[in-house]
């Protein structure tokens, strides 16, 4: 237990580390080189300006949908729903600016984002109720959801967006955009967007919410122990379906901020979008912690801007990202086991075997 | 199309689309019946997808006609040495069970599609399979009146062999002492510990056999249903194989014949087409059903529906 | 009575840094009872789980029949003739009696089949033999605890055992089930068997026990046979220092009504865990409600604290109706309520013990102020607390999963009785809590009905239960089958009461 603070660093570092060495293994099996690559996957993260700019704008879904899913964690559920989420909310922010184009530039951008958060948090919230008053598992309810957005957003914007035979919708009037001359001189052109600031701020947000506030609390009890939560008087099943509401919105904003200020239009796709499930990596990797989370972001947009730049110097397929990332999330999850040797090391004598004391445990 | 043919086809489709599913499913029995939540069935269906389809496209020419039945094994080898990771995080590492599933569900599709592009110059989905599994029309029994044309024309034999193993696996399950014991550490490992049952032994076999059928029952999906692999060969159908474990009360035949349901569900976009009064109905309504359906039947019919009761629980011997 | 069955010879066993047991030596023969007598965590457990072959030793050895044995695994200990009956039993509820008994050791046919009708005609030979009442096709679930320990016993017999260990095994049963017991333990006996008992009652040794080990903190305090000592003595062995027997009861005014439950009827599970049940508690005055686990007890405290929806009825609190209201509002309307598992319902482990203290009041100013909570308050709050109610720990932010179980008991106590309730419901408050801090809550919760609060107290001890209340109901099947004046009653007759005699009792009340 000492051990936490330091641990809170140690762990990530070590499963980084571990994860780097784990891809470069790979690597040098298929006979690519791992230095040179992950030299050009530096460098297409962080050489000049207009990497960091996309970089950073990269990490804008990331943030979010990783504090989507660190909210849901800490009530206790599993959202593996960012995915659909988050394409609710670039659906929802998307269809907005479009229809309400008449609106006033600041207005229509408030109201477009706020329409993608609501469409992402309600369509949590479905898994929020069900698990509340039905218990089915929200595991499998918001995979299950993931897949109908895929393809009701598919027809939707095939159906309602799109033209004649085409398969994504036009482009958002550019006063709804939330891209801007200063970022974008400052970058070089890159696709920077003040949605980036906007998640770095939702970030300390959360974590005034998780730890000051009374809601907050209410949350992370609920989520360590339902029944004493109860006994203290809390109200259970408000506090899943918020949980699970504010989880959703998180994502949805996500997918609204990545549309008005990454894509500016939304098509049809036939996969889910993969940053719902990077966003929980990104959680895993420093344990939910809101501020964490921005580090964390970082490093996998980082990754996944910089893995583009692997196979355009080489011929190394860029999934070798992808294993990179889910080694890494591999060994937070065998943190036990990075535990247990860096103890080992210390010499330090193990002492929470004493509360075993009654026997073989429960 | 007059009834038999209709009924025919109907379930000739469900049984197609069933029976990755039931292989899946009953994978994931064996696996949380021995204590371990197997949300990577998903992962474990894409690499026996992958593995068994480059088997066939290597091999079409030795083996023949026998090509895809043996690359089903492939499929399952390969999932069952991919689930060990599983087994090691989560029986050995003490982790998360859904979290360490996750992770095989993020490291199954990147190394897969990895693998591809390095083995077909560069491109995301592999060549496509000259040979699938097809369908056959079972001799004698097709001479049944009636039901012999419905069930047995043109029908997959793959999926009555997934129900043959369905019952095989029940009859492992509980009746034998294996079955007793690898339920026993499902239940109540301290308690099986304390009878001398090796809870680990039990767990790592539990979920290296759920690799097996997951792999398996993946490569079923890639040699039947879309004959080539690439990144959406597997699209939820891992995830709808737990479904139907858990709809199945954590029964083979439960989940057998709950992957049978899914799987008419899965082949509505296909067969909707045929069945009187669904024909003029918009056909994204065909592919949100089977998801929809899942959820509807979860909430309807289960809720807290029980499983194993250390279902999840990470099992800590004290020395 | 002469040969040395098992021996244990200088065994000490450490927790990384922690010695649960310190050069621990004792022998029991052949047919003989031995009684490990000790308070809870005094090591007794560790002991035994290092001759059934679930822990090893730090060094000493074990010898069985004279020879030195090395038992890795409870497999190892079994082949040894060595049976555990476990105080949490290690039973499968999903599973039935039969699978249960034969887990680990099927019988099998062929085509790997397990041969249920053979292993069924083996357990009902030993079952007669011995006398053993089990139903081996019912779900353990479905079975009462009595016969749940006569399974684990029969486990250990068809697994051939010849020394029988039992943890606390009377824990959970009548006095009429622990008469039984204590007759199977002499039957076993008798045929030759040795058996090592654990327990912190003095009374069932004195009854059946030869010869007792007291252990005190890890160590062998003496070995006594059990005909020469007294109940006295053996209790000052134990703890180490003389215990108080009785509480101090003040004269206080008991006329006014605070809760007033009639006709009540919950449900648990599909039927009625309560059953048109009346019970009154008034000022200045603790109520007992005596029991076995499982009657209804439960069922009806949550009912009355708002955590389980009623059917029928009526619960009136100083004359209000609270019928299936929220729990907030309940607490608020003056009820203190130390919930039977503290560490499941009472507490939440991970958070800080500050965080804990003020689980029942951080809604409400000063601690919350329009949505966000006052760490500064709530930290010196649980200060506070900490230093008025003895509460061992460093400080005010560690986890309170970190405290021992007495300390967490405290901190339950605490949170309940700082808020002053005018209903204080307790149950079991003294569940696997040492004896220091036993008496301490016990002082506290008689200090409650002295200033003239109502205390409704549930306990599955009936020591307890004689030692505090004013008034005694029983339940059994979700009815109040008696009350009772707990000045003239006898632990015998509880027991027949608690079995579900209805006993024609000296109060109006008794018999419906």
């Amino acid at each position: 237990m000492k051990l936490k603070v330091k641990s809170s660093w140690v762990i990530p570092l070590v499963a980084i580390i571990s994860g780097f060495i784990v891809g470069a293994i790979i690597m040098l099996i298929f006979g690519y080189d791992p230095i040179q690559n992950y030299a050009s996957l530096f460098d297409g993260a962080f050489g000049g300006v207009y990497s960091v700019g996309e970089t950073l704008r990269n990490m804008t879904p990331l943030i979010l949908t990783a504090l989507g899913f660190s909210v849901a964690s800490k009530a206790g559920f599993f959202n593996i729903g960012g995915s659909g989420q988050y394409l609710m909310g670039w659906f929802g922010a998307i269809i907005v600016a479009l229809k309400f184009s008449f609106l006033p530039g600041w207005l229509l951008i408030i109201v477009s984002i706020l329409a993608g958060a609501l469409l992402g948090g309600l369509w949590s919230a479905i898994a929020g109720v069900l698990r509340a008053y039905f218990g089915t598992s929200e595991v499998i309810t918001t995979i299950m959801l993931n897949y109908v957005s895929l393809y009701f957003v598919n027809f939707a914007v095939k159906d309602w967006l799109a033209g004649k035979g085409e398969d994504s919708s036009p482009n958002i009037a550019a006063k709804a955009s939330l891209r801007g001359n200063f970022l974008e001189n400052l970058t070089a052109n890159s696709t920077l967007h003040w949605g980036f600031l906007i998640a770095i701020i939702i970030c300390f947000v959360i974590w005034f919410y998780f730890n000051r506030m009374k809601s907050g609390f209410e949350l992370r009890s609920v989520g360590i122990n339902e029944e004493a939560s109860k006994y203290a008087g809390m109200n259970v099943k408000k506090t899943i379906i918020m949980s699970m509401l504010i989880s959703g919105l998180l994502a949805g904003l996500g997918g609204a901020l990545d549309g008005l200020g990454n894509f500016q239009n939304i098509s049809v796709s036939n996969a889910l979008p993969q940053v719902g499930y990077d966003g929980m990596a990104v959680a895993l990797l420093v344990n939910y912690s809101p501020i964490g989370i921005i580090l964390s972001a970082l490093l996998f947009s980082a990754l996944q801007i910089g893995g583009m730049s692997i196979s355009v110097y080489s011929n190394t397929p860029t999934e070798i990202v992808s294993i990179v990332t889910a080694a890494i999330i591999f060994f937070v999850a065998i943190k036990y086991v990075i535990e247990l040797l860096l103890n080992k090391r210390k010499n330090k004598p193990q002492k929470k075997e004493a509360v075993k004391e009654e026997g073989a445990g429960k | 199309m007059n009834l038999t043919t209709t009924l025919m086809t109907i379930l000739s489709t469900t049984l197609v689309y069933a029976a990755p599913l039931i292989f899946t499913a009953l994978g994931g029995t064996f696996s949380e019946r021995s204590g371990i939540v197997n949300v990577g069935l998903e992962g474990m269906m894409i690499v026996g997808a992958f593995s068994s389809s480059v088997f066939t496209l290597n091999f079409a020419h030795t083996f023949g006609d026998a090509t895809p039945w043996i690359s089903l094994l492939v499929g399952g080898a390969f999932g069952c040495l991919f689930s060990a990771l599983h087994a090691v995080a989560t029986v050995s590492f003490r982790a998360d069970h859904i979290i360490s599933g996750t992770v095989l569900n993020m490291m199954a599709p990147a190394l897969c599609v990895f693998l591809t592009r390095i083995f077909y110059d560069g491109k995301g989905q592999t060549p496509e399979i000259d040979q699938g599994l097809g369908t056959k029309t079972i001799p004698f029994l097709v001479n049944i009146p009636f039901f012999g044309k419905v069930f047995f024309t043109q029908t997959s034999l793959v999926a009555w062999f997934a129900i043959i193993v369905a019952v095989i696996c029940w009859y492992i399950l509980y009746r034998t002492g294996f079955g007793l014991r690898l339920r026993s550490v499902g239940e109540n490992p301290a308690a099986a510990d304390t009878l001398g049952i090796n809870v680990y032994k039990y767990r790592y076999i539990g979920v290296l056999i759920s690799g097996f059928l997951g792999g398996l029952g993946g490569a079923v999906m890639a040699q039947s249903i879309t004959l080539s692999f690439s990144i959406s060969t597997i699209s939820g159908q891992g995830f709808m194989a737990l479904a139907a474990m858990i709809f199945g009360k954590w029964n083979p035949l439960g989940a057998m014949g709950a992957a049978v349901f899914f799987g008419l569900a899965q082949s509505l976009p296909i067969i909707g087409a045929y069945i009187p009064g669904l024909a003029g109905v918009n056909s994204v309504w065909f592919q949100i059903a089977p998801y929809l359906i899942t959820i509807i039947v979860l909430v309807l019919f289960l809720g807290k529906s029980v499983g194993p009761a250390a279902d999840g629980e990470n099992y800590i011997k004290s020395k | 009575m002469t040969e040395k069955f098992v021996e244990m010879r200088h065994i000490t066993k450490k927790f990384g840094q922690f010695k649960a047991n310190d050069d621990i030596s004792l022998s029991v023969h052949k047919g003989e009872i031995l009684a490990l007598l000790g308070e809870n965590g005094a090591g007794k457990s560790t002991l035994m789980g290092m001759l059934s072959g679930l822990l090893e030793t730090t060094s000493g050895e074990i010898l069985i029949n004279g020879k030195e044995v090395k038992m890795k695994n409870p497999r190892e200990a079994k082949d040894y003739g060595i049976g555990m009956v476990h105080q949490h039993f290690m039973l499968i509820p999903a599973f039935t009696v039969l699978e249960n008994i034969i887990l680990g050791d099927e019988p099998i046919k062929r085509g790997g089949r397990i041969d249920y009708s053979g292993a069924e005609k083996r357990i009902k030979e030993l079952s007669a033999r011995y006398q053993l009442d089990i139903d081996i096709h019912a779900k353990v679930l479905d079975i009462t605890v009595g016969m749940q320990q006569r399974v684990e016993i029969m486990k250990a017999l068809y697994r051939e055992a010849n020394i029988f260990i039992f943890d606390e095994p009377t824990a959970a049963l009548t006095p009429q089930e622990i008469d039984q017991l204590m007759k199977i333990f002499r039957a076993l006996a008798d045929e030759g068997k040795s058996i090592i008992f654990i327990t912190h009652k003095l009374k069932e040794i004195k009854e059946t026990a030869d010869r007792c080990v007291v252990i005190r903190n890890g160590r062998v305090i003496d070995t006594v046979e059990v005909k020469d000592a007294t109940e006295e003595h053996l209790a000052e062995m134990m703890v180490g220092r003389k215990l108080r027997n009785s509480v101090e009861k003040k004269q206080v005014d008991q006329d006014k009504l605070v809760l007033d439950v009639k006709k009540l009827n919950v449900e648990k599970n599909g039927w009625l865990g309560v059953k048109n049940l009346d019970i009154q508690v008034h000022t200045g005055e603790i109520v007992g409600v005596a029991g076995i686990d499982g009657n209804g007890q439960t069922e009806l405290i949550e009912a009355i604290t708002g955590m389980r929806k009623i059917k029928s009825g009526s619960i009136e609190i100083k004359g209000k109706h609270y019928e299936n209201k929220p729990v907030r509002q309940i607490t608020e309307a003056g009820v203190g309520y130390i919930p039977e598992d503290r560490q499941t319902v009472g507490l939440i482990l991970p958070l800080t013990l500050a965080e804990n203290l003020s689980l029942k009041n951080y809604y409400q100013k000063p601690a919350n102020k329009s949505g966000v909570l006052n760490y500064q308050y709530i930290n010196e709050h649980g200060r506070q607390l900490i230093s008025d109610y003895d509460i061992r720990s460093q400080n005010e932010q560690v986890a309170v999963g970190s405290l021992s179980g007495g300390n967490q008991q405290k901190v339950v106590v605490a949170r309940e009785l700082a808020s002053d309730p005018d209903l204080l419901i307790a149950a079991n408050p003294t569940r696997g809590v040492d004896v220091g801090a036993i008496e301490y809550i016990h002082e506290m919760i008689n200090n409650e009905r002295n200033s003239g609060k109502a205390v409704l107290l549930v306990s599955f001890e009936l020591d307890e239960i004689l030692k505090l209340s004013d008034r005694i109901v029983v339940m059994h099947a979700g009815e109040i089958v008696g009350e009772i004046d707990p000045k003239d009653t006898s632990a015998q007759e509880l027991g027949l009461m608690m079995a579900g005699k209805k006993v024609q009792a000296n109060t109006q009340e008794a018999v419906k």
